[in-house]
């Protein structure tokens, strides 16, 4: 059987076939429409590396059905930077040391982005790190992390200002 | 995995033929299920997708005060309703504490209800477990119990009910409205579980094809929310079950307890209030002594089926350190981790 099934990634519709209802998201992502930004870890939604944006919000793509998708707008790590120009969490990952290994930075960096739009924390410390718990990072990078997502979202309070 | 035909029903009627024939399960937010189903623990031939029904993701406030919840109405979506949580605190500081944001936003209510136990003998198809395979045996029993139940539990299932959020719910009066091959029934959310007994494979009254299609909340309970909180002992600080959860509400006059809500997580197949607990806190101050006398009262029936015995002066702690946040009032603004016994109050540092 073949499942058609549109959505668009990153700005771009993308049309598939699906020969297998199984398919998840990040699987489609990564083997269908070779966008390996998004990482697999557990694939089973406890460590946040295949976190994206689905219609604006953060999920786990290792537990949404890609099927369940149609019509969806996904964003990934691939789609965030405009023109060259890395999106601000990025750029404050990289100013503050907000990885070592690398293996969970899209899904971290991802889901601050979902924190910036779900706009609950506010600059405390405290709700960010609760903000990002469902991010898991081996190398234990957390302070930069912490520091990073602290540092975007006082940049997007007060535009202008160089990351420290 | 095991393999499925995969449907989209347009209609809650549609869906509900779709359902109803064996194997068959419904899919909505997935977070349970999909990873249920990667571990060959679940494996239904067919998937019904309800994701796209009409008119199931609204949170209605009813005429008399009260609240309805549809069934896939995501859980930050309702935690973070200001007019849902001004009125029900308790309950959005439970789905506060429960999972990590990413599956929050994508569980569902009717999800949430019917998640299954994270009883790891339940998890691993190696081991017997009479709740995946009737009759094999528990494994469980005579294993690892930490987590275990201790109330309710048999010889057939030690296992607990993982929700956070359906504890408050019980606290509160939570009606469930289940539509079903035969029509629209409601059933309150008190005798929507069944115990293990001797049939543990059954956790609910809901029969094949049957759709939860919302929740209410009755207006009474909006009368505890000066007055309401919910609190959860982890074994890390965030992202993970409740060992053992509270959630407890009082309403207070002239310095003295008028009605309470005691309800607890963590501890048996499902969501566990105690009226007794409730009926002895009337007429009381709002006092240590007699939140400790009443959380006794709740765990009177509490046995360990095994070495999780520290669970049971776990509960009675946790209970009565809930009353006793209840009785200094709900916070204007929810801690940063919410239900943490580490930082409850707004600006406590946790870390």
């Amino acid at each position: 059987m073949s499942l058609p099934l549109s959505l668009t990634v990153n700005g771009v519709v993308r049309d598939v076939a699906l020969d297998d209802p199984r398919v998840m998201l990040l699987d489609l992502l990564r083997e269908r429409l070779d966008l390996t930004g998004t990482k697999k870890g557990c694939d089973r939604g406890q460590c946040g590396a295949c976190t994206v944006l689905l219609d604006g919000r953060r999920i786990n793509s290792c537990l949404a059905l890609a099927a369940s998708c149609a019509g969806a707008e996904i964003l990934t790590i691939e789609g965030l930077a405009q023109g060259g120009v890395l999106h601000p969490v990025q750029a404050a990952f990289i100013a503050h040391d907000g990885f070592q290994c690398g293996f969970c930075t899209p899904g971290q960096i991802m889901s601050a982005v979902g924190l910036f739009l779900e706009g609950q924390t506010g600059d405390d410390p405290e709700r960010v790190r609760e903000g990002m718990s469902g991010n898991l990072c081996r190398c234990g990078a957390y302070d930069g992390i912490t520091a990073a997502v602290l540092e975007a979202l006082r940049q997007a309070a007060a535009p202008g200002q160089a990351a420290a | 995995m095991k393999d499925f035909a995969y449907v989209r029903p347009a209609t809650i009627a549609e869906a509900i033929a779709a359902a109803a024939a064996p194997g068959a399960a419904y899919l909505a937010g997935g977070t349970n299920l999909l990873d249920l189903m990667k571990g060959d623990i679940v494996r239904p031939s067919r998937l019904v997708d309800i994701t796209r029904l009409p008119g199931l993701d609204a949170i209605e406030t009813l005429a008399d005060g009260g609240v309805r919840i549809g069934a896939l109405v995501r859980n930050a979506d309702l935690a973070h309703d200001r007019d849902f949580a001004r009125g029900f605190p308790a309950v959005a500081e439970a789905l506060l504490s429960g999972a990590s944001p990413q599956l929050r936003n994508a569980a569902t209510l009717g999800g949430n209800l019917l998640q299954r136990t994270r009883c790891a003998y339940f998890y691993d198809t190696a081991s017997a477990c009479n709740k995946r395979d009737p009759g094999a045996g528990c494994a469980a029993i005579g294993g690892e119990t930490r987590l275990a139940a201790i109330l309710g539990w048999s010889e057939h299932c030690i296992a607990t009910h993982p929700s956070d959020f359906c504890v408050p719910l019980l606290a509160f009066d939570a009606v469930v409205e289940i539509a079903g091959t035969s029509g629209l029934r409601e059933i309150p959310l008190a005798d929507f579980y069944t115990l293990p007994g001797e049939t543990p494979q059954r956790e609910n009254v809901l029969e094949a094809g049957d759709l939860i299609v919302a929740v209410r909340l009755p207006a009474e309970a909006t009368a505890f929310s000066p007055h309401a909180r919910y609190l959860k002992i982890r074994e890390r600080t965030s992202y993970a079950f409740a060992l053992v959860s509270a959630a407890a509400a009082l309403r207070m006059e002239n310095g003295k307890i008028s009605a309470a809500r005691l309800a607890l997580g963590g501890v048996a197949a499902k969501p566990w209030r105690s009226r007794g607990a409730e009926a002895a806190l009337i007429g009381k101050p709002p006092g240590r002594a007699e939140f400790r006398h009443a959380a006794e009262l709740a765990l009177r029936d509490a046995k360990n089926p095994g070495e999780n015995g520290v669970k049971i002066e776990l509960a009675i702690r946790v209970a009565s350190r809930a009353l006793a946040l209840a009785a200094a009032g709900t916070p204007a603004r929810l801690p940063a981790l919410p239900a943490s016994p580490f930082a409850a109050r707004p600006g406590d540092l946790h870390v």
